[in-house]
């Protein structure tokens, strides 16, 4: 169970938090405009990278904000957190 | 004739306290202090089990938590009782009752003791094999199999015991109380950090604590004496705890540990009541000291299994801690100075070694000479051939080792024994340095494992870092734990240390014997009994990996976890296949290091505190009136209200009738409600639901699907405008936290731009529904100020209104398809209202109904059930709902996906209403549904989704999805069921008013 550095209300166990997937996935804003291949590529392809990855997390038993993550998924060390609409920071 | 084999003078045990228990039905005595090994093995007990496979005799081999054969069950029959007890763990205390496992009549007579004489044809691999064929045999083998497997009885009743939780931070835990556990602790706590100490003995100060040997000194004192003096100074500081009887189950990451503090096993049963057991500690630390130790390895050689066949350091335990001799007569097997020790701490107290075998050449430590000028033979360059003695070994044979070391030579010589101590040198114990994710590397020189690479602020120290000699221990622990503790003087900087054995060692993993190989049984894993040859067979057979070598061969697979034969299972793949042992690796280890009972993993989550309950205010209305409740996601709902013991189907079709003919009340408290207010709210509806929001006149109510956004139906509710920016939405009531959930995410993440907030309100409300032809007088006579008329309250429409001066929220929204009010109350005035409304309709015979009954009605009116008629799989237009996909629209979510090619297609399951040709037969839930019953394979078309006896149609109705069933109305198909095929008709979903007349209560 790892710790995580919630930026709205400091750091928390794991356990309070939802994972959301990867980040920086944008919904399309006009999704009818979009070929088949276009929109399936935006609703279920996702990278599952072992390394570095940004993801989306959630204080779900906390204050119910959505922000980002970067984590090495390799040994779960989270390398910077950062609030949804930021740009992530170098690492 | 039981012999007492106490020796006097062990302050470790009291010897004036004498504790009476029971093994196998015998009564003995110990003292307190024992373990149960050592107080059996004061009564000359070495026989304590049966093996897994061949139900060989098996006695004690350590001293530890890492034994593998002296596995108890305790208190036999009855609620208390635990299978694989470990004997080197349990202390013994007043009434304890234990048992040999794995034996039948007795441990003495074993009948299974036959397979130890069929071991040629019993392999490795060998059920594998043997029962794949012929296959209509499995369920013969599997009786079999399933009566012979498995070691111990586990209990039968529930457990009587308490268990609990507790969270524990700390600046620094430390791992084991042995002198580098005691060191680190010293320099942690004087450095003012909050220290925690663990160690799974009931003392601390490890195997350093009983070392009173000359050889090894610390500022001229014994290490024992020193040792004491330390622990005196650290019970001293307030900021270390330490917690003995304490084992890490395990090593997180983000240093996160699991530790099991054990509280009363060592107490009688009349100390033990009401207590706490044991206690499941949650650690977080923010840093991590291993002082775990080492584990003494075995040597690998025939016949190695014997009882009285043990560790030479836990022969040297009981003699030094415990005041035992675990021989008469006994012999040391060695390929290193440990068992020099060992018969120096002997000599000292008088029990007699017959000889050492020291498979080295050569070896000139004072230690030897010592143990030499003592008088005691001993045979170098030799090795051990077999052993003799079944429940006891009586004598071994030795043979002189060739250089190589892979043969023997020369004459056998047979020497007398009823003790043989094994020392095969140190294995660290890096399993919880692993769970955490470290990485290991192979030190070639001790060939052992050693850490290397670490996760997290941790640090190995000790025996368990690969240094096992005194001087080295004291002077690279002081080294490492500066740096570690950001210390920059210690009190152990100019610290005199001297010790005096050799550290050489002769590593012969598998040591040979005058018989061939396969002649021998040379046990690696002796609680599975997988021997070297096992392991060459599984090579032989083209296994490689270590994992899958294990796997075969079951090696370290007993609750032991192979702690002691491992590396020799991995040294003789590596010899065998000509791989490093670096390149080869370890098997995982895996948590728990021990085995952990179920009980202290839930701690108090049993019972009714398993799960969170939730409960609606009226919640007490329905206990009192008998009603039946189903758990829907954490709610009790009240399913039915069987009266004068009806049964359900009963009670289920009265409640139905009743609803339909006069009136029915319904708890729907449980309902998920979300506020949604701000001035983009229409907006955002929009956005979630497939139909338009725009338009919703205040005060109107309107039903909405919520999509996913790949298309499949994920909730459905009825929202109801309050104002014109403020909405509020019902929501399924399993669906109601997923749905809040969901929107959040859209709105934080995907629009932030619009302004609404969204609030949570299920529990705020009690919401009470009044359907049937006669809702109306009822909700006039509750209601009497509130014009009901058609112009002032139509169908999907809302009033703010008053009941005795409370506010409340009256729609006009029906799941019955009857006239139908609900009434939104604030949730603790539920009941009063509830029970008003009770009184009101008594005239018209009012009927409760639960769950059930809603279900029958919606089903009649082919209303779906979000997670009961779908399943993630279905778009509304397979549920035949175009009506309320926006054509409009330019976007909401799961829009794009509805014209997907494999969403258009035409022939996906589609929901169709089905209906019996016997209209008494009611179809099973989840059925399938076919075409052609002489098909093979048959092809299942769909299932029924939903299946009542409707009272009010009088036939049984059915809801399904059937692939292509849009196109099929009318079309005769089947369910194949055990015993017989039912006839179906495929018909329109709705069975009862399609002209929803009833919503205006005109029959």
């Amino acid at each position: 169970m790892f710790l995580i550095n919630c930026p709205f209300c400091g750091e928390r166990e794991q356990s309070e938090f939802k994972a959301g997937g990867e980040a920086h996935i944008l919904r399309p804003k006009q999704p009818t405009e979009l070929s088949d291949d276009e929109w399936a590529e935006y609703l279920f392809m996702r990278k599952n990278i072992k390394g570095i990855q940004f993801e989306r997390w959630n204080h779900s038993h906390g204050c119910r904000k959505w922000f980002n993550v970067i984590r090495d998924t390799s040994n779960d060390q989270i390398k910077a957190v950062y609030k949804m609409g930021q740009k992530p920071p170098a690492i | 004739m039981v012999k007492n084999l106490r020796t006097k003078g062990s302050k470790f045990i009291d010897q004036t306290s004498r504790v009476s228990f029971k093994f196998n039905g015998t009564k003995y005595f110990g003292f307190k202090g024992d373990t149960l090994a050592s107080a059996l093995l004061a009564n000359n007990i070495h026989l304590i089990g049966r093996s897994f496979k061949y139900h060989r005799p098996r006695g004690i081999m350590t001293a530890g938590s890492e034994e593998p054969n002296a596995i108890v069950q305790i208190n036999d029959n009855t609620a208390f009782t635990e299978p694989n007890v470990r004997a080197t763990e349990i202390e013994i205390y007043e009434g304890l009752k234990a048992k040999s496992q794995n034996c039948w009549p007795s441990v003495n007579f074993d009948i299974g003791g036959i397979n130890n004489f069929l071991s040629p044809i019993l392999p490795a691999g060998f059920y594998y094999k043997t029962f794949m064929w012929p296959a209509s045999f499995w369920l013969k083998y599997e009786y079999f199999i399933r009566h012979s497997a498995g070691l111990g009885k586990s209990p039968k009743l529930p457990d009587p015991d308490i268990y609990e939780h507790k969270y524990i931070h700390c600046d620094v835990l430390i791992i084991g109380g042995g002198i580098s556990g005691i060191m680190a602790a010293k320099m942690s706590a004087k450095r003012g950090l909050n220290t925690l100490l663990v160690d799974e003995n009931p003392n601390i100060g490890g195997s350093t604590i009983f070392q009173n040997s000359k050889f090894y000194k610390i500022n001229n004192q014994t290490s024992c004496s020193w040792l004491e003096n330390e622990i005196k100074e650290i019970n001293k500081f307030k900021n270390l705890i330490i917690k003995t009887r304490t084992s890490i189950a395990a090593f997180h990451g983000y240093n996160f540990l699991l530790a099991r503090e054990n509280l009363t096993d060592h107490l009688p049963a009349n100390e033990k009541k009401y207590k706490v057991r044991q206690r499941l500690l949650k650690i977080r630390a923010k840093k991590v000291i291993l002082a775990t130790g080492a584990l003494e390895r075995p040597l690998v050689f025939n016949n190695n299994d014997r009882p009285g066949i043990m560790l030479s350091s836990a022969i040297k335990k009981y003699a030094d801690f415990f005041g035992v001799a675990c021989g008469k007569e006994n012999i040391l097997f060695t390929n290193n100075d440990t068992a020099y020790e060992t018969a120096i701490s002997l000599d000292q107290k008088g029990i007699k070694v017959n000889a050492i075998i020291d498979i080295r050449e050569n070896c000139n430590s004072e230690i030897s000479k010592e143990v030499e000028a003592n008088g005691i033979k001993i045979y170098r360059s030799s090795t051990v051939v077999d052993t003799y003695g079944y429940k006891r070994i009586k004598k071994i044979s030795v043979m002189q080792l060739s250089s190589d070391g892979q043969s023997v030579k020369g004459q056998k010589l047979f020497i007398n024994c009823d003790c043989l101590g094994i020392a095969g040198g140190w294995t660290p114990a890096v399993h919880l340095f692993t769970q955490s994710g470290g990485k290991l590397e192979f030190d070639e020189k001790d060939q052992i494992f050693v850490p290397k690479i670490y996760p997290s602020k941790q640090i190995s120290i000790g025996s368990c870092n690969g240094d096992f000699e005194l001087d080295q221990i004291i002077y690279k622990n002081t080294k490492i734990l500066k740096e570690f503790l950001e210390i920059s003087e210690s009190e152990y900087d100019n610290i005199d240390v001297s010790g005096a054995s050799n550290l050489n060692k002769r590593n012969i993993w598998l040591l040979p014997s005058d018989k061939i190989l396969g002649k021998t049984k040379s046990f690696i894993d002796y609680q599975n009994d997988a021997t070297a040859k096992d392991i060459k067979l599984a090579l032989r057979e083209g296994f490689r990996s270590i994992e899958h070598v294990k796997r075969y061969t079951t090696t370290g697979m007993g609750t032991d976890q192979g702690k002691l034969g491992n590396m020799h299972a991995l040294g003789i793949i590596a010899e065998t296949t000509g791989v490093k042992m670096s390149e080869l690796g370890t098997t995982t280890f895996r948590p728990p290091y021990t085995p952990l009972p179920f009980g202290t993993i839930v701690g108090r989550n049993v019972g009714e505190f398993f799960d969170i309950t939730r409960k609606t205010p009226i919640n007490d209305w329905h206990v009192k009136n008998n009603a039946k409740f189903e758990n829907v996601g954490q709610w009790k709902r009240a399913w039915y209200y069987p009266v004068n013991n009806e049964s359900m189907h009963d009670a289920v079709q009265r409640e139905s009738k009743a609803a339909r003919e006069s009136a029915g009340i319904l708890d729907a408290s449980t309902l998920g409600k979300i506020d949604i207010q701000g001035t983009d709210a229409s907006e955002f509806l929009n956005r979630v639901y497939t139909n338009s929001w725009t338009k919703l006149d205040i005060g109107k109510c309107r039903y909405g699907l919520m999509l996913n956004e790949d298309g499949m139906v994920y909730d459905d509710g009825v929202t109801t405008r309050l104002d014109k920016n403020h909405f509020i939405m019902t929501t399924t009531t399993g669906g109601a936290a997923n749905v809040l959930a969901k929107l959040e995410d859209y709105l934080q993440t995907e629009w932030p731009e619009l302004d609404v907030y969204l609030t949570s309100v299920t529990d705020h409300y009690a919401t009470i529904s009044i359907c049937g032809p006669n809702s109306k007088k009822i909700v006039s006579k509750v209601i009497p100020n509130l014009d009901l008329s058609e112009v002032s309250l139509p169908h999907m429409s809302f009033k703010n209104t008053i009941i005795d001066n409370i506010k409340c929220r009256v729609m006009r929204i029906s799941f019955t398809g009857e006239q139908s009010y609900e009434i939104n109350i604030q949730a603790n005035y539920g009941m009063s209202l509830w029970e008003k409304i009770m009184d009101c309709g008594k005239e018209f015979n009012i009927t409760p109904y639960g769950t059930e009954t809603m279900h029958l009605l919606r089903a009649e009116k082919g209303f779906i059930i979000v997670g009961q008629d779908t399943d993630a799989t279905l778009t509304p237009i397979d549920l035949q709902m175009d009506w309320i996909v926006s054509k409009k629209k330019y976007d909401f979510i799961g829009k794009r996906s509805l014209y997907r090619s494999d969403t258009m297609r035409d022939d996906r399951k589609q929901l169709v209403g089905l209906l019996t040709e016997d209209p008494n037969e009611v179809l099973e839930e989840g059925a399938q549904i076919v075409a052609n019953l002489n098909q093979k394979p048959i092809e299942m078309l769909g299932h029924v989704t939903s299946s009542y006896f409707s009272p009010n149609l009088n036939k049984s109705i059915a809801l399904a999805v059937v692939r292509g069933g849009k196109k099929m109305l009318g079309q005769k198909l089947f369910i194949p069921m055990e015993n017989k095929n039912i006839n179906v008709t495929i018909v329109d979903p709705v069975f009862l008013d399609k002209e929803n007349n009833r919503l205006n209560a005109q029959l």
